[in-house]
């Protein structure tokens, strides 16, 4: 990697300054992404903003129908919270089929949310929660925090905080891995909750995670998983590569969100 | 108390010895070793897969912070290059094009990856930065990245020396009497494969530390090889000019080989060279990017055969056309791989009577293509066990009683096959009939059934398989083009008081060897393995050897021992017969005891080891003191491990995902040492074999560049992708060596994709699958579903 500048600030505020002043500033979370990037040279960020001395940004509570999860929320936290577990299974367990022990450990969900990696699990989940993303300066729905591939509605030096997620009736997901990386080639996160019946996909989209309509539409008629299994997506709206064309990841988009409904029970 | 030690010797699964070191993170690893004052080597490499060097500007570079040197193909021009080690002929008698392979890229770049320059600076990131300083100037050229595109008239010329990017069209076997076998076929069966080519991805990365003493003029060069004399040889006499009194190559402890390891590279060159320049140690280790692009791949081969059979199901004759991909330079071995190592297995466990095999041998803009675990055997094992199936199909004969039909039988050993191979020994019936019954082939059709009621497909496959290996009898291989000997060299050292120290020419980079060489000499000698110490890797120890690969550790190097072990034995009785007043005629020695025939006097190996290094009760005039013995061994023949192997898969019809839900291994290794060690290198070999099937494909684009660079891209095996693999041996010894062995390291990776993509193809029939390449992907196989159901 190249050399660069290491801050590591204890406070939102502090942060958020140190960002805001030099815009070739990074902030690292778990570091899962920029880590590697770096090593790789692939990144030259003239300072590395390490988050992970900020304690505002840290625990999981239930704040009567609404989980609150801090940004710096490692998965494997996500997939052992017993508020998660209780309030939100789908969730949990998503969490736990993030990479592998190592990353989950280190890995964070507000890492992964600010990222946006078209791959992760989470951004299709936090669109078909109807999910908020709170930040240093706002609170973004998911419908406005994501915006393709590796694009948010975060600002220079806006910092994710914390993710407020209405607890849903039910919710269910389904992916298939990429056999190589093991990310998401095509998953599906189903719910039906205050928002209404909400269905998003990641890893397929060529474009970055996002709503499944036709699928809300069927669901929301009949919530089964034939309902959705008929619904055939659009393979002009997928991405392909040595894994799969776009046709097969449009055809996975249908068969992961049928049993992401039957996972939801 | 009298304590009963337990049975170490030949048949005991013995705990490996290596293993505390190895799990506790205390190996001793070529990028562990730091010499003092050292310095670090980065290596630019060509983003071109064809491109001129119209300049190189360092400059820039040279004044970078902590930089000491910088080299470029230009400096490196004067030494030699990188020696192929076997010269194959043509059809016509002609020797193959062989283009020099640089050091350091001469004029031209061939593939992504190809070393252009080094710099040498105080830390491995300065060295780094200064790289990126260094302005190439390239014009790119056209690059060939398939055998075809290099191969199409009017292609991009990769070598001078190579006219058409053709390294050799040879041949095998009379093509007059395999036409003439052909015209009486009741049918001639048709079958057109890739092997898909494959990056080793050892676990430990390659790296090289080059030392220079200017005070005595020696060099030495730690590095991550599976045969350090052997890189001595050819780096020594052909790239640098080093004699071996003045050279010592080390190869500490290895994290896995594959054949990748066993070449000599540009970079052991560079940093021995470099030291020498510099008159500093200069360390050089690959990240796994640099790994993907400079280490040699394996496999990449596009093939024809055809089987011409009678009207009962008799193979009549078999005729092969094979395109070898040779990747942009000759890699050290790679010329064998597609020809001696190939062709010559294309007989099988078959009685084919006749066989015509031709190879064309191709330059592409691609990384050098070497021997990957198995060489040469798994690409024509694939070949010959997916036409059988193949065939069996076409025939309507069920595919077991097919094989079966066919199989050299029982009595017809020493088998001479049409393809230069005599077979000393097997019994392919006893391994298929162990297999059946342990994959419970019987009830398969029941558990296919279940499956299909969980909307499951479910298959079966077989692969009844044979490898030559214990490579190999240096005057066949020399009459075969081979540059070298390929003999194995042993010393036994047996200290006064009674240990053991083992000096072996073979390298062990996970297979175990100071565990079951110990175990020969416990075995043998009767000292308990903790007492025994094998020493290996390093040129300066050990007198001589040719290294590991090709599953000769053991029949070659564990011969060489047997031997020695001989000639320290003799020794020992003559000592014997003098302490005990006997004469030598009558010692008889057992593990350990001498023993005057018909009496109870003995003496101990102890005793006589004493007597040896302190000789004041000595037969001095008839003997030299001391009691250490080196042996070299040059095998007879090769040896034949073979056996079958059943994989049986499940289906997930709407994803296309392939799971491994069982595999079975029976296998003829000969003699066993270690069953422990055995069942991890056929394990270890099945899950390439299952990575290679299911997973693994090195994929270029028509440019030249590797798109499965990393392991985002490049699937390597995972436990959950793999199924419980079964192991059972069924032993015919090998009548040629001592010891009755035959190897086990490559018959998991030779014997199994066949297995899979027949247990693939099985379970996709009522789809009217007839083939599946390999990787069977979940994309390709949900391809084959869909398209199937369109046609319905």
């Amino acid at each position: 990697m190249y050399d660069f500048a290491y801050h590591k600030p204890s406070s939102l505020a502090d942060a958020a300054k140190i960002l805001a002043a030099d815009p070739d500033a990074r902030a690292i979370s778990g570091g899962m992404t920029l880590l590697p990037a770096l090593k790789l040279r692939l990144n030259k960020p003239t300072a590395v903003v390490d988050l992970s001395g900020i304690s505002e940004l840290r625990g999981v509570k239930r704040d009567g129908n609404t989980i609150v999860i801090g940004a710096l929320t490692k998965h494997y936290e996500v997939a052992t919270s017993a508020d998660i577990k209780a309030a939100i299974p789908a969730l949990a367990w998503m969490a736990s089929t993030i990479g592998d022990t190592q990353v989950r450990n280190r890995g964070t969900m507000g890492g992964s949310v600010a990222n946006n990696d078209p791959s992760a699990d989470y951004p299709a989940a936090l669109l078909a929660l109807g999910a908020t993303i709170q930040t240093s300066k706002r609170k973004i729905s998911a419908d406005d925090f994501f915006q393709g591939m590796f694009a948010t509605a975060l600002e220079a030096g806006e910092i994710v905080t914390a993710i407020h997620i209405p607890v849903p009736e039910k919710a269910g997901y389904a992916k298939m891995k990429n056999p190589a990386s093991r990310y998401s080639m095509a998953g599906v996160f189903v719910a039906k909750g205050p928002a209404g019946v909400r269905v998003g996909v990641n890893g397929a989209g060529a474009n970055g995670a996002f709503r499944a309509s036709e699928m809300e539409k069927a669901l929301g008629a009949n919530w089964s998983p034939d309902a959705v299994a008929g619904v055939k997506m659009d393979a002009g709206m997928m991405n392909g590569d040595i894994h799969g064309s776009a046709e097969y990841r449009a055809h996975l988009v249908s068969v992961m969100a049928k049993r992401a409904v039957a996972n939801a029970g | 108390m009298n304590v009963v030690a337990p049975f170490e010797g030949i048949g005991a699964s013995v705990r490996r010895k290596e293993d505390l070191r190895f799990l506790s993170g205390r190996g001793h690893y070529t990028d562990d070793i730091n010499r003092p004052g050292q310095a670090h080597a980065y290596i630019l490499r060509s983003p071109h897969a064809h491109a001129a060097i119209n300049a190189i500007e360092t400059a820039a570079a040279q004044a970078m912070p902590g930089v000491v040197a910088i080299f470029t193909g230009a400096d490196l021009a004067a030494i030699g290059g990188l020696p192929c080690g076997w010269q194959i002929h043509n059809k016509d008698g002609s020797p193959m094009a062989e283009p020099k392979h640089p050091v350091l890229a001469e004029g031209k770049v061939r593939h992504v990856g190809d070393p252009v320059a080094v710099v040498i600076a105080e830390t491995r990131q300065q060295a780094r930065d200064a790289a990126e300083a260094i302005a190439v100037d390239y014009t790119p050229l056209p690059a060939v990245a398939t055998m075809q595109a290099a191969l199409a008239p009017g292609a991009a010329q990769m070598h001078e020396a190579a006219p058409g990017n053709l390294c050799y069209d040879w041949h095998i076997g009379d093509k007059a009497v395999l036409d003439a076998a052909f015209a009486k076929a009741h049918k001639v069966v048709t079958f057109e494969t890739t092997n898909n080519r494959l990056v080793p991805n050892a676990m430990e990365p390659r790296a090289a530390v080059g030392d220079f003493d200017p005070q005595s003029g020696d060099y030495t060069l730690y590095t991550t090889s599976q045969n350090p004399h052997v890189i001595r040889l050819l780096m020594g006499a052909f790239v640098l000019n080093i004699p071996e009194s003045k050279l010592r190559v080390v190869a500490p402890d290895v994290g896995g080989g594959f054949g990748s390891k066993i070449y000599h590279y540009a970079e052991e060159a560079i940093v021995t060279w470099a030291a020498g320049r510099v008159k500093r140690p200069v360390k050089w280790t690959a990240d796994r990017t640099e790994s993907f692009m400079s280490d040699a791949h394996g496999r990449d081969h596009v093939s024809k055969a055809e089987l011409a059979v009678d009207k009962d199901g008799k193979i009549l004759g078999l005729k092969v056309h094979t395109y070898a991909n040779m990747g942009a330079y000759l890699s050290t071995f790679a010329p064998c791989v597609p020809t001696y190592l190939y062709a010559t297995l294309l007989a099988g466990v078959y009685t084919t009577p006749v066989i015509y095999a031709e190879v064309k041998a191709v330059f592409t803009n691609t990384v050098p293509v070497d021997a990957y675990r198995g060489a040469g055997r798994p690409e024509a094992t694939y070949l010959l066990e997916r036409l059988m199936d193949v065939a069996a199909a076409e025939i309507g004969m069920d595919r077991v009683e097919f094989r079966r039909k066919n199989f050299i039988p029982v009595d017809a050993f020493p088998y001479q096959t049409p393809v230069a191979l005599q077979y000393d020994s097997g019994n392919y019936f006893a391994t298929l009939d162990a297999a059946l019954e342990a994959a419970d082939w019987k009830g398969f059709e029941a558990r296919r059934a279940a499956a299909k009621a969980k909307g499951k497909l479910r298959g079966i496959g077989i692969s009844t398989y044979l490898e030559a290996c214990g490579i190999a009898p240096s005057a066949v291989v020399g009459s075969l083009g081979a540059r070298a000997g390929l003999y194995e060299v042993g010393t036994i050292r047996v200290h006064p008081t009674g240990s053991v120290t083992v000096l072996t020419g073979t390298h062990s980079h996970g297979q175990g060897h100071e565990t079951t060489l110990a175990q020969l000499v416990a075995d043998r000698l009767g000292v308990p393995i903790a007492n025994v110490d094998i020493v290996h890797g390093d040129t300066a120890k050990v007198p001589f050897g040719m290294g590991t690969y090709g599953s000769r550790s053991l029949a070659v190097g564990g011969s060489a021992m047997f031997k020695a072990m001989d000639k320290i034995i003799a020794k020992g009785k003559r000592i014997a017969a003098h302490l005990m007043e006997a004469s030598v005629e009558d010692v008889e020695f057992d593990r350990g005891t001498f023993r005057v025939a018909g009496t109870d006097k003995t003496k101990t190996l102890t005793d006589i080891s004493l007597a040896a290094y302190v000789p004041h009760n000595y037969p001095i005039e008839e003997i030299e003191p001391g009691l250490e013995e080196t042996a070299f061994y040059d095998p007879k023949n090769f040896t034949y491990p073979g056996g079958c192997h059943i994989a049986e898969v499940e289906i997930d019809t709407e994803t296309g995902k392939v799971s491994m839900v069982n595999f079975t291994a029976v296998d003829d290794v000969g003699r066993v040492i270690n069953p422990m060690i055995v069942e991890g290198q056929v394990q270890g070999g099945v899950a390439q074999g299952i990575g290679q099937a299911l997973l693994e494909s090195a994929v270029y684009d028509a440019d030249g560049q590797l798109i499965s660079g990393s392991m985002m891209d490049y699937t390597m095996p995972r436990a959950d992708d793999l199924a419980p693999v079964s192991v059972a041996t069924h032993t015919t010894l090998c009548t040629h060596n001592p010891l009755g062995v035959k190897g086990c390291g490559e018959v998991g990776a030779i014997g199994s994709p066949p297995a899979v993509i027949n247990a693939v193809v099985d379970a996709l029939k009522e789809y009217g699958v007839k083939h599946i390449e390999m990787p069977a992907t979940p994309a390709k196989i949900w391809n084959i579903i869909n398209g199937g159901r369109k046609a319905a």
